[in-house]
């Protein structure tokens, strides 16, 4: 059967819905692939709103709105770039950083809103239909995007993201200035913790499990498996629920 | 995040046809019994034109009879037509934030006439999107915001200065910004006006004047705009005046009369090849000056780049211009010999339809030419032109000589409407001209609220036309002004203090300080200033607790909308 991809995008009021319209007006044809949520300002977007769109199985997801420095609201669409940022990093592993995608349109641009669409539809098609849809869902990337949703409403990683302009541009609480590769280091360390963490945490949920289980199921050092359930410990996430042949098993602590 | 139902919503949907604009692509009717059946659906009913008043009072009795509480109209896009549906919903007593469009047109049936069945299939998506989020609405109220009672007018041409006058007449101070050192726009270069044949400088010196003496209007020349902030009522603006410091000062709204510019032919027809090949403005201005001497054989060509490829529109005021200066000429010079040489004669009107008759009595002659064999022209030997035709109606090509070849040329857009347009948020067409929000229903007003357009600079537009035009705008921009008071849609921040935990990571995100951190007898709490809050979502959007809900499109609505996609057919 052909492939018909899924896709959602969220559009700001202002500039790309606005755009949209104008192709419209102006009857340039695209694909009918996209499905359109209006938001105020792409600013709005919590980034869990995009996983969610994945993990409700859309192939693609498209976030559109005002070129820098036309925001409506000034800054909403930096706000939005940042996060997407963050979110493609913390998919990439799960091959899905492609399925997602930021544009800037403004008002006046339908011509090239049609084009971003019919690009951004080529482009899922020849990714093919998305391993979360639900007629053959790939438990292992479902897990994971569950996992990165937990993570990015994570208290850490929304505070590094809403963080990111000041502290680059104003240098850490100890006055030090920061680079943005340094902070994109910082940030992506955040991102691999704070994801495996919930990986284990939702494998942790289900049913208890050993470390060497775990490290296993993760593909990941014992070592580095260990660090992460002491700190889940620490934070009364996670407990041993009992010891199976001098061997610790771990269950959850409810949040 | 969870998904929250309080009681069950009786959502009503009104799919409109829009005439064929979406019936003729989109099976309307299958449209309407895919919606009787979703969730909470208890009406559905199909329109020819939902906005009609016709259609208004089937959203009413829709209403009233099946005592909806959510509506919905699948049509065309909120930013023109949600004020009107919501406005029809609360004359009948269901709250504005109970009703919801889905954009059935302008993003589903324009853009996807050649695929009648995806396009159908998408409208069902987009009103099962639709029907999610109405069934999570919540009523809301909205709070009032001051207007500032002045008007920012950019351009000074006869729209600009005629809208000022009319806005400071009944009292509201008007600031007009023009970038050139003198007002006055194109009708400074004209000579003579159809169809009064009055003379361009008597009737602007008369308003530039009035307009010079008004307490209410001041005057910025070779000032241009810098910077626009702000919403209807209360724009922050900034005028850049040559290189003087800038000017700033706030306005409750603004009207774009930035007119147009005519399109130099450069290289078409001998066009500053030869001297004597001269465009319908250059004309003017030797008319003007009493500068022609001598005239035998003049050629008039219309419709000179445009209604071709790359500039596809009639500039409507070449035609008329053709015949008053070929009009003028026959006065001047009773023995002058003219020939225009058009493709359609745009002389629409019961006025101009009787000066066309009356400059073809004065022996002026009319050959139609076909695009695919445009007239050309070439230097003879005797120093003057020949113009070479194919005369279309008596299928033979001729020639013609001429003293003077006069190209009519279209009205175009300016280099900077661009960058006016994206400081104003505002669009422009697939022409380059500014784009209003709707033809017919608001033909002077953007879609952003508290802007105006008028004049040449909406379309080409002739002076009676351009004057009624900056009437219209005047008037409409006098609404909020007169009501001196606004209602703000509720779409603020609101914040759950019980959830709360009073990190500070809104006041952070915050643009505009609308956000704070404030010791309560709970400890830090974050609170919103509901007059400074615009409702962009950005606090919501990076609260780690969820704590913040922004109205109207809350998360749990937007996760309703995204969990209708799953349903979508592949
Ligand atoms: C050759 C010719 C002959 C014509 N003959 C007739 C006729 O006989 N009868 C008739 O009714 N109409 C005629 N017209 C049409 C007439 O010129 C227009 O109707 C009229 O000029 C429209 O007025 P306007 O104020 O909208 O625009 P304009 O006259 O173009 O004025 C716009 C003003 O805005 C200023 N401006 C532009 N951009 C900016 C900016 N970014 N910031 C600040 N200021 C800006 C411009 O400098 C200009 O002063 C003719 C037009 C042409 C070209
Ligand atoms: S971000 Fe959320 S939790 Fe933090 S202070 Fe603001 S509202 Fe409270
Ligand atoms: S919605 Fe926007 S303007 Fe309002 S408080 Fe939040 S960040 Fe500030
Ligand atoms: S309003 Fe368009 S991105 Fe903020």
């Amino acid at each position: 059967m052909k492939f018909n991809p899924k896709i959602l995008g969220f559009l700001c009021n202002w500039c790309s819905y606005a755009g949209a319209d104008l192709a419209g007006i102006s009857r340039i044809q695209y694909p009918p692939n996209l499905r359109i949520i209006r938001v105020m300002c792409t600013g709005r977007i919590d980034p869990v709103l995009p996983l969610e769109a994945l993990a409700n199985g859309a192939d693609g997801v498209i976030i559109m709105g005002c070129h820098p420095g036309d925001c409506h609201y000034m800054t909403g669409n930096y706000e939005a770039e940042r996060k997407i940022k963050m979110l493609k990093k913390l998919i990439a592993p799960l091959g899905l950083a492609e399925r997602l995608h930021v544009e800037w349109v403004s008002a006046s641009e339908g011509a090239r809103f049609a084009e971003v669409v019919e690009n951004f539809t080529n482009q899922i098609k020849v990714l093919g239909p998305s391993p979360l849809r639900q007629e053959k869902l790939d438990l292992s990337k479902w897990e994971g995007i569950q996992a990165a949703k937990e993570a990015v409403e994570d208290f850490r990683l929304r505070a590094l993201v809403a963080r990111e302009r000041k502290i680059i541009e104003e240098g850490n609480v100890y006055g030090e200035e920061i680079s943005q590769e340094e902070f994109d280091r910082k940030m992506d360390d955040a991102l691999t913790a704070e994801y495996i963490r919930n990986r284990i945490y939702l494998i942790l949920e289900k049913e208890p499990t050993s470390i060497k289980q775990l490290s296993k199921r993760l593909n990941l050092s014992s070592k580095h498996v260990l660090d992460h359930v002491v700190l889940l410990r620490r934070r009364g996430l996670v407990t041993v629920d009992k010891i199976e042949d001098m061997t610790p098993i771990y269950s959850v602590l409810k949040r | 995040m969870e998904h929250r139902r309080i009681e069950t919503p009786k959502i009503g949907v009104f799919i409109c046809h829009c005439g064929i604009n979406i019936g003729g692509v989109i099976k309307v009717p299958e449209v309407v019994q895919y919606a009787k059946k979703l969730p909470n659906v208890v009406y559905a009913e199909e329109n020819l034109y939902t906005c009609s008043s016709e259609g208004l009072s089937k959203i009413k009795e829709g209403i009233q009879e099946h005592h909806l509480d959510r509506v919905i109209v699948a049509s065309c896009t909120p930013r023109t037509h949600e004020s009107l549906f919501r406005a029809t919903c609360t004359e009948v007593g269901l709250n504005k934030y109970l009703f919801e469009m889905a954009n059935i047109r302008d993003q589903c049936s324009w853009v996807h006439m050649k695929d009648p069945e995806a396009a159908t299939e998408k409208a069902k998506d987009l009103v099962r999107m639709a029907v999610a989020k109405a069934s999570l609405l919540h009523p809301q109220e909205e709070t009032e915001i001051d207007v500032i009672p002045s008007a920012l007018v950019v351009g000074g041409g006869i729209a600009g200065i005629t809208t000022a006058l009319c806005l400071a007449n009944q009292g509201f101070s008007v600031y007009i910004v023009e970038k050139e050192a003198k007002m006055g726009g194109m009708l400074r270069y004209l000579h003579k006006l159809y169809p009064t044949m009055r003379n361009a400088s008597e009737v602007l010196n008369q308003l530039v004047n009035e307009a010079k003496a008004s307490k209410n209007i001041e005057i910025l020349t070779s000032s241009v705009v810098k910077e626009v902030k702000g919403f209807i009522g209360n724009f922050e603006v900034a005028i850049q005046k040559g290189d003087e410091k800038t000017v700033n000062f706030e306005v409750g709204t603004i009207i774009v009369a930035t007119g147009a510019t005519d399109f130099e032919p450069v290289g078409m027809y001998g066009y500053k090849k030869f001297d004597n090949v001269i465009t319908q403005l250059q004309l003017e201005q030797l008319l003007k000056k009493g500068r022609l001497q001598n005239l035998k054989r003049v050629v008039m060509i219309q419709c000179v780049g445009s209604r071709q490829e790359g500039r596809s529109y009639c500039s409507r005021i070449c035609c008329m211009t053709a015949l008053k200066n070929s009009k003028l000429i026959r006065e001047s010079y009773p023995d002058a010999n003219i020939h225009i040489f058009y493709r359609d004669l745009q002389t629409y009107g019961q006025e101009y339809e009787k000066y066309y008759r009356e400059v073809q009595e004065k022996g002026v002659k009319f050959i139609k030419y076909l695009p695919e064999k445009p007239p050309e022209v070439s230097l003879g030997e005797n120093g003057k032109l020949n113009v070479n035709v194919y005369h279309s109606l008596i299928n033979k090509q001729i020639e013609i000589s001429a003293d003077l070849v006069v190209l009519s040329t279209p009205l175009i857009q300016h280099e900077d409407a661009k960058e006016l347009s994206q400081k104003l948020k505002v669009p422009l067409g697939p022409s380059g001209f500014f784009l209003e929000a709707h033809v017919k229903l608001r033909p002077v007003d953007f879609a952003t609220d508290g802007v105006f357009v008028c004049g040449s600079a909406h379309w080409p537009a002739d002076v009676g036309e351009s004057i009624s035009q900056a009437y219209g705008a005047a008037s409409r921009a006098s609404i909020p002004m007169s009501l001196k008071r606004l209602h703000t849609e509720a779409l603020n921040a609101l914040v759950d203090e019980e959830i709360c935990s009073g990190c500070g990571l809104c006041e952070l995100t915050c643009p505009f300080a609308a956000i704070r951190i404030e010791e309560t007898k709970k400890g830090r709490k974050a609170k919103v200033i509901a007059a400074s809050c615009k409702g962009c979502g950005a606090c919501g959007a990076g609260c780690p607790q969820m704590a913040i809900s922004m109205q109207h499109f809350t998360d749990e609505q937007l996760l309703a909308q995204i969990a209708a996609l799953a349903e979508v057919k592949s």
